[in-house]
């Protein structure tokens, strides 16, 4: 069952991706939803949850992307690998370390990302380090808010009928 | 067999991973070569496998010749020592043998052979023609050209300096009919004098009676007439008629198609009353 939802959510992140950019008229959106929900999984279920729904998510990408199949796949999985792994050794509960987290894991898969574009000599990016800060600030701000929301909704139906009723009864005393 | 635990199994799925990942990356990029990278991968590690066995096979040969070798160094050390003994003595004779021979050629005055020193010129005036027969160099007494000196290229002799200007000289070319060379048959060494024919080709006079001469022979120049070192090549021999009588050459050089050649300009001529180059003349000497 994780699996399944793991994989719904990479199909949800990458449609979400192409929609916000189809409707806001962007080529390069400063933010990576897929990249986003592998750090997620692999805080949620574990290292290898990470490693192979970073890697299925890293393989869509490059392949609707039209890059070379595997580098993307490379570094989403590396980056939700050891995110996994981050969560099974710090205390990631808090939003600050969520966002340090994220800043992290979006460093590594940058690094991996457009360091082997550039070592194969397929690409030039004119300001790595620019875009790389810019990323990991906005993939920090969606994973942190993406955390706050899965705490959220779960208990959400529950806690507004409670409310509800609570409400009820005071109008009738 | 138990199974690996949990952590192995961990690790072993983040290396299968990795691996296929750069796998698949290997796949669709090439090399510089126009490999793909997968390919250039494995061509160089088996050929890495290859040297590192090949490497140690060596040592391993290297050590069982070199165990083998040592049973047999102290007979074979033995051998190396008459060897070494007889050598000496040999380049005790050769020495006597040499000192003699420059003691001879001392009294002989001959000269040493030196090496050639040339210069390069272009080709600037004179026409080709059986009639004419001479060509305008673009060196003259300014490069240290002189009269008489060699005028050669890579396939053979094209004649020789006869009047040097300042800055230009002119060459009489070897297929002129007032021009004679003291040439040898390579294979038989048979010696005799090539004079132009006035056709472009050169006719061989003054051989012996004896002299093995056949079609298809290398005429090369015996280095006796003053002019000519020994062993330029003048041409081949296309015709042998009348059993040796009538002997015609076909010159090495291409004269129509000259554009640039060599002035041998050391060793200088010697200066010889007998030249050559007039072919009466050398008649005369060698009669």
């Amino acid at each position: 069952m994780k699996i399944v939802r793991a994989m719904v959510g990479v199909v949800l992140a990458l449609v979400l991706q192409s929609m916000i950019g189809q409707a806001t008229g962007t080529v390069r959106l400063p933010f990576d939803l897929a990249l986003v929900w592998t750090v997620a999984v692999a805080l949620l279920y574990g290292r290898v949850y990470g490693l192979l729904v970073g890697s299925v998510a890293g393989l869509a990408q490059d392949a609707l992307s039209a890059g070379v199949l595997g580098i993307g796949g490379l570094a989403t999985s590396l980056a939700g690998f050891l995110a996994g792994w981050a969560g099974t050794q710090f205390i990631v509960t808090q939003s600050l370390p969520r966002f340090l987290l994220y800043l992290g894991a979006t460093a590594v898969h940058g690094f991996v990302f457009m360091g082997l574009y550039y070592l194969l000599g397929l690409r030039v990016f004119e300001q790595p380090y620019v875009e790389l800060v810019t990323l990991g600030l906005v993939n920090s701000a969606f994973g942190v808010t993406l955390f706050w929301l899965i705490e959220l909704l779960p208990g959400l139906p529950e806690r507004w009928r409670v409310s509800r009723e609570r409400r009820r009864k005071v109008r009738y005393h | 067999m138990a199974l690996p635990d949990t952590r192995h199994r961990v690790r072993y799925l983040f290396v299968a991973v990795m691996v296929g990942h750069i796998l698949l990356i290997s796949t669709q990029v090439t090399s510089r070569a126009g490999v793909s990278l997968l390919q250039t991968g494995v061509v160089a590690s088996v050929t890495e496998v290859q040297r590192v066995l090949w490497g140690a096979v060596s040592v391993m040969h290297g050590v069982w010749d070199g165990y083998v070798d040592l049973r047999d160094v102290r007979a074979e050390n033995q051998r190396l020592e008459r060897e070494a003994a007889d050598l000496r003595v040999l380049v005790q004779q050769e020495r006597a043998s040499a000192q003699t021979a420059e003691h001879l050629r001392a009294l002989l005055d001959l000269r040493r052979r030196e090496p050639w020193k040339t210069t390069g010129a272009d080709v600037i005036g004179g026409g080709v023609s059986p009639e004419f027969p001479f060509i305008v160099i673009n060196r003259g007494r300014d490069a240290g050209l002189q009269r008489d000196m060699p005028v050669i290229t890579a396939a053979g002799v094209v004649g020789r300096v006869t009047d040097p200007g300042p800055h230009a000289s002119t060459v009489q070319l070897i297929i002129d009919k007032s021009t004679a060379a003291a040439v040898l048959i390579e294979r038989s060494r048979s010696q005799g004098v090539a004079i132009g024919d006035g056709n472009g080709m050169l006719r061989l006079d003054y051989l012996a009676g004896s002299a093995d001469v056949q079609v298809g022979d290398t005429v090369l120049t015996a280095g006796v007439d003053g002019i000519y070192q020994m062993g330029l090549i003048v041409g081949t021999v296309e015709r042998v008629e009348r059993a040796g009588r009538i002997v015609v050459i076909r010159p090495a050089v291409d004269f129509t198609r000259l554009e640039t050649v060599l002035v041998v300009v050391e060793p200088a001529p010697r200066p010889s009353s007998n030249r050559p180059a007039q072919a009466p003349a050398a008649a005369q000497a060698k009669q």
